[in-house]
């Protein structure tokens, strides 16, 4: 069984986010990266079912050299080996097409995904993926058994979650409950060893089509100054709510 | 040509996030001096309900093969009635699985997570989120189509009615590679991601048996309950209550947080919120930046006393 998961390298979830003196862009300054955090549930499902059914990892990343100490971090947590496409990630759709072309040359039976980006929250790539190489996609991805030729995965709804049965090949995008949080693999030294001599393929974009375009940021205002209520006035805190905020 | 919208229903009754999107596309269709056409899956609720907020014509789509969600099998029934050039989708979990695919199928852009009626049409550019509530993104369409996803409870639900008209349309979708195996869906719990009101808690609760308190105080207030991560992660509550920056992104009109800390990654997921109040016995806790009203002092005193104060207010 072949495994492919996309990972995008992200702000670690610490970071202040600030942008450039022009809001144009995102100021990369002082960032530290990681992989996104859920992208990591399907990565590290992904190695569980690399030792239980002796799959093979691929871990696939659309950006510059910039991201390939995240990519080392994947393969050091266990992946067989990498893709990085060599562009830098600029909207959804060009980077599921770089996955599909992936995908599609590689033949792979599963394609893993994390739900969405911590950092422009698209929430698109793997639904497109899925779209371009039409195969079923499950999102939202609670959690995930392998049977053959078929997955049970498990997905999150509104008050709820629901089974379902896909057939192979299929595109899930995972979140946190994929796995549970303390499996989640922190590489040791010997997998930090082996990651360097791990393959990590660089190929070229197909150059596809940016359609979206980030034209300028804004930070989020700051909030006017906290009004402290003591634990003996809480009727002054129902009198702000219900007069003041209007929201009881 | 009219502004199509995707009103999601949940067992055939409309959702908020439905509605909030039918506002938000009667807005798109006035500055365009257009009309809105709303597309449902088999509904079992009135169309009266969407011509409230300016939907001029629902397409009702009959078909026993959608009974059961598939997002590819959803994303093609939509792509065979709607034959607009913007499309408006709600941000909820199906909304947001069925609109990437159908954006590939048209050969439209996609924006996600819009906060904001359009600041342009043509080209099409909004606000959105990103990173994770800690920034917005002024994002551009550059495809002669597009589809947005709007946020939950950002541009709010607008009344407007319309006169409007009903066309049923019955399709045979195709859906050989999903099957549903079960579906377990608590009923009559409020959405979270829908909820005017949260009521929140951490770890300063100290165990699960505590939420008995939480779960009266939202009840109270006719709110849903959250989280943060820890309490999750140690099973105290469920995955489907963590917010923040790895879970539930939300916008209540009220965020009652108490014994959380208020780290950066949960502030991520619940600053977009109208009115927050921190409840938390250390007077140091990050949360009291970011509140609007706060409290110090021990939640196992505040909240029981709150409760009976808001009660007696609600009459
Ligand atoms: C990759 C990553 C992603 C993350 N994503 C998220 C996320 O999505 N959401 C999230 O919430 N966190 C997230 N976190 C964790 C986050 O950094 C914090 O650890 C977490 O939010 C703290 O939760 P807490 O405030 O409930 O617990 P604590 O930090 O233990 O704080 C408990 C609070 O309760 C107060 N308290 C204690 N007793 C009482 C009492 N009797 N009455 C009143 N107050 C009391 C204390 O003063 C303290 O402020 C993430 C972390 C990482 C590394």
């Amino acid at each position: 069984m072949k495994i492919l998961v996309c990972i995008s390298s992200v702000p670690d979830t610490t970071s202040k986010i600030n942008f450039t003196a022009d809001k144009s862009a995102f100021d990369k300054n002082g960032i530290q990266w990681v992989i996104n955090p859920l992208d990591e549930f399907s990565l590290t499902k992904a190695v569980k079912l690399q030792e239980s059914l002796g799959a093979t990892v691929t871990v696939a990343n659309v950006g510059d050299a910039a991201t390939e100490p995240v990519i080392r971090k994947a393969l050091a947590i266990g992946a067989t080996d990498a893709i990085r496409v060599n562009t830098e990630a600029k909207d959804s759709f060009s980077v599921a097409t770089e996955i599909a072309n992936i995908a599609r040359n590689g033949g792979y039976d599963l394609i893993l995904c994390g739900k969405e980006s911590i950092d422009y929250n698209g929430g698109a790539v793997p639904g497109m993926v899925a779209q371009l190489l039409n195969h079923p996609f499950v999102n939202a991805c609670v959690g995930l058994e392998v049977n053959g030729t078929e997955v049970t995965a498990v997905r999150e709804i509104e008050g709820g979650k629901e089974t379902i049965s896909v057939k192979l090949p299929a595109v899930i995008a995972g979140q946190k409950g994929m796995v549970d949080e303390k499996d989640l693999i922190i590489p040791n030294m010997r997998g930090i060893m082996s990651a360097r001599t791990k393959p990590l393929h660089i190929q070229e974009p197909a150059g596809s089509e940016v359609k979206v375009q980030g034209v300028s940021y804004d930070s989020v205002p700051a909030r006017a100054a906290v009004k402290m209520v003591t634990p003996d006035n809480l009727d002054e805190l129902v009198r702000l709510l219900h007069e003041e905020a209007k929201v009881i | 040509m009219a502004v199509f919208v995707y009103a999601e229903n949940i067992n055939g009754v409309y959702k908020k996030a439905a509605f909030e999107a039918v506002s938000y596309a009667k807005a798109v269709a006035d500055k365009l001096g257009e009309t809105v056409t709303a597309i449902s899956v088999n509904p079992t609720d009135s169309s009266d309900l969407l011509y409230k907020y300016g939907a001029e014509k629902v397409i009702s789509i009959k078909d026993e093969g959608l009974k059961n969600f598939s997002a590819k099998a959803y994303a093609q029934a939509v792509n065979e009635v709607a034959d607009g050039n913007i499309l408006v989708f709600p941000h909820t979990t199906d909304a947001s699985s069925i609109a990437p695919m159908l954006v590939i199928m048209k050969n439209y852009s996609l924006i996600t997570n819009v906060l904001e009626a359009p600041e342009s049409i043509t080209p099409f550019q909004v606000k959105r989120r990103a990173f994770s509530g800690k920034g917005f993104m002024h994002a551009k369409a550059d495809a002669a189509g597009v589809i947005v996803t709007v946020s939950q409870n950002a541009f709010g639900v607008k009344e407007n009615s319309v006169a409007g008209t009903e066309e049923v349309k019955n399709l045979t979708v195709v859906n050989e590679d999903t099957k549903v195996l079960s579906h377990e869906q608590s009923s009559g719990k409020l959405d979270l991601k829908e909820a005017e009101v949260v009521v929140s808690a951490g770890r300063g609760m100290k165990g699960p048996e505590n939420w008995v308190m939480i779960e009266d105080l939202a009840n109270t207030l006719g709110a849903a309950t959250a989280c943060s991560k820890p309490v999750s992660d140690i099973g105290w509550r469920p995955h489907s209550e963590h917010v923040g920056q790895t879970g539930k992104a939300i916008a209540p009109n009220l965020y009652i947080a108490i014994g959380i800390s208020g780290a950066i990654q949960h502030l991520a997921g619940v600053n977009s919120s109208k009115t927050i109040v921190v409840i938390n016995s250390d007077p140091e806790a990050p949360f009291f930046k970011s509140a609007d009203y706060g409290v110090v002092g021990d939640a196992f005193q505040i909240i029981p006393a709150l409760n009976q104060k808001i009660k007696a207010l609600k009459g």
